[in-house]
């Protein structure tokens, strides 16, 4: 411990930094470098296989089961174009899962980024019981997708024996209102502590400074506090937009699906066509055209958030 | 005497903040209450009306914790078992493995690291749908389908965050400490496990909280993957009971059942709050 201690203090002087340097250029540094590599088999071999069978090759295997047709057993798949997608194309549920989908990920990203805000700003107000209120706020969102799902489903179906005789996979609006109140459940505590995080890291004397000119205290929130947290805000709209395509246990636990196939979402419309032989290479051809959206959403975002990096 | 009025009037507005705040936080945590009171009442009460508090007829004590611990052919103490060895070796697994994987790939820098790297980011904007069906036959091919070897599947998918954020803080560690050591005679394992290991703590600690949530909370990859006849984990357990298709269960003993799945989870959140917000927080910035 001693001797590493001293190498640190002695790279911070000037002409040990230098002799480093010369010594990079000549290649001789990176003893490190060439150790490790005669041990590349331990220290990258195990994550590298396990992500070659969990990842690499499933993947693309995937991508070439989406251009064969029926198959039952991976082997037997053969090449057959584009079918699948055309059958993905005209498939109507899939084309109402996606609505329905993308129709709930606006509901929801708007009103949990508000709540979550909202709750972090009076948070950050030097209230009493802060740290309580923020425990509490959070913890719903460590319960996992399924056990949320069923919780709920009992909660809502007491909820609505209350006043009417149907349950909640009876009606499709009770089934996406019920998911959008579940999912703010679960994630406005997570974007909260985001939120608390960007409002901390505004300096106070910005703050001060509005308050000196005058400003009122929409004024400030609005003019000065905002524009600051606006790194948590891109994070945060888009964590809740990938959350809320990608939703599937939540959807799986409390509804099914049901009505019909009217409250299934994307994931969850995909995962079922698995299940059928007949479907499955179109569900495989789906996945593919998810994967690509979720990816373009991703990359959007990215720009997005590059831009407003320049600007600042 | 202005001056003064304000001071109070901020703390009028302070207190009504936190009685309001207080009111959202109790209607927050009714649906849990909710059900802890059902576990107490019996199948017909939770059915007739979940909202009302158990009474001398409706009371049955404890008999829902222990008919939602042993009933059934499958009995959900197993499944508890099963999540606690998956999540454990799993954890293991990838923390063990990706921190090293992430020093190499630090360190050595080459073609084949910065691919492995963009692979495992790319990875993770990958939804599981698109591997879903051929990642079971893989995994089922492999064996990889008990709880022993599931981890391995774990470790494969998981490894895309965890790389990612070890990547991040290995490639701050001062290269000068690691040379230290190895002019002290160290060889790469040993530098590795003397010196980086520990100073990848933090870093340690907050992937670690993120994937033992995934894991633990996992449903769709051991639902496909594990036999359900012989092995189980909680999600699975709760899904198979609550649709009926294993056989029905008493509306009571599914409410304690709940609420036994939720407990580990409150007492971990409780214990760690402050890693797990931490982590969190990170896992999310970083992602």
């Amino acid at each position: 411990m001693k001797t590493t201690a001293a190498a640190a203090d002695g790279a911070k002087a000037n002409p040990v930094k230098k002799r480093k340097k010369a010594a990079y250029k000549s290649g001789h540094s990176s003893m490190t470098k060439r150790s490790l590599r005669k041990w590349s088999w331990l220290f990258i071999g195990p994550v590298f296989a396990a992500f070659i069978i969990g990842f690499i090759w499933p993947f693309a295997q995937g991508i070439y089961l989406s251009f064969c047709g029926k198959f039952s057993v991976i082997s037997q798949a053969r090449i057959k174009g584009f079918e699948n997608y055309v059958k993905a194309f005209s498939d109507e549920t899939f084309f109402h899962s996606f609505w329905f989908t993308a129709l709930f990920a606006v509901v929801s990203v708007i009103l949990i980024n508000l709540l979550a805000f909202t709750i972090a700003y009076a948070l950050t107000q030097g209230v009493k019981g802060s740290n309580l209120f923020r425990t509490v706020f959070f913890m719903p969102n460590l319960i996992g997708g399924i056990v949320l799902g069923y919780l709920w489903s009992m909660i809502f179906d007491g909820l609505l024996d209350l006043w009417t005789t149907q349950n909640l996979v009876d009606n499709e609006t009770y089934g996406f209102w019920g998911l959008i109140i579940l999912l703010l459940w679960q994630q406005v505590g997570y974007m909260m502590i985001i939120y608390i995080a960007g409002l901390q890291a505004v300096p106070d004397d910005m703050i001060e400074a509005a308050k000196i000119d005058g400003a009122t205290k929409t004024q400030t929130l609005f003019r000065v506090i905002i524009p600051n947290v606006m790194p948590s805000i891109t994070i945060c709209t888009f964590l809740t937009l990938t959350n809320s395509f990608k939703l599937f246990d939540q959807n799986l636990a409390l509804t099914g699906g049901k009505p019909g196939r009217l409250t299934e979402m994307l994931a969850l419309n995909i995962s079922n066509g698995y299940s059928n032989m007949a479907t499955r290479g179109m569900a495989q051809a789906k996945a593919v055209i998810f994967f690509l959206f979720v990816a373009a959403l991703g990359i959007a975002q990215l720009v997005a958030t590059r831009r407003k990096e320049v600007q600042q | 005497m202005g001056k003064q009025q304000s001071i109070q009037q901020e703390k009028r507005r302070k207190a009504i903040m936190s009685i309001v705040l207080a009111i959202i936080c109790v209607i927050y945590m009714l649906p849990i209450v909710t059900i802890l009171i059902n576990t107490f009442k019996n199948a017909g009460a939770v059915k007739s009306n979940l909202f009302a508090l158990p009474n001398a007829e409706t009371f049955v004590g404890f008999e829902n914790y222990v008919t939602g611990m042993t009933a059934g052919s499958f009995p959900f103490w197993k499944a508890v078992l099963f999540n606690v060895i998956i999540t454990v070796l799993s954890a293991f697994l990838i923390l063990l493995f990706c921190s090293m994987a992430a020093w190499y790939v630090a360190r050595v820098n080459s073609i084949f690291c910065k691919i492995f790297y963009y692979l495992c980011v790319f990875s993770m904007v990958v939804p599981f749908q698109m591997v879903q069906f051929t990642l079971s036959k893989t995994a089922d091919s492999l064996s990889l389908n008990t709880p022993w070897t599931i981890p391995i599947v774990y470790l494969g998918f998981g490894a895309g965050l965890a790389i990612f954020m070890f990547v991040g803080f290995a490639k701050s560690i001062p290269i000068e400490i690691e040379e230290a050591a190895s002019i002290d005679g160290c060889g790469p394992l040993k530098t590795y496990f003397m010196v980086v290991f520990p100073m990848l703590k933090p870093t340690m600690i907050s992937v670690g909280i993120l994937e033992i949530m995934w894991v633990w909370n996992d449903y769709l990859l051991p639902s496909l993957v594990l036999d359900l006849a012989e092995y189980r984990n909680i999600p699975m357990h709760i899904q198979l009971t609550t649709t009926g298709s294993y056989g029905q269960m008493n509306l009571g003993a599914m409410m304690a059942m709940i609420f036994l799945s939720i407990v580990p989870i409150i007492i971990f959140y409780l214990l760690c709050q402050k890693y797990i917000i931490k982590g969190v927080a990170a896992g999310a910035v970083k992602g």
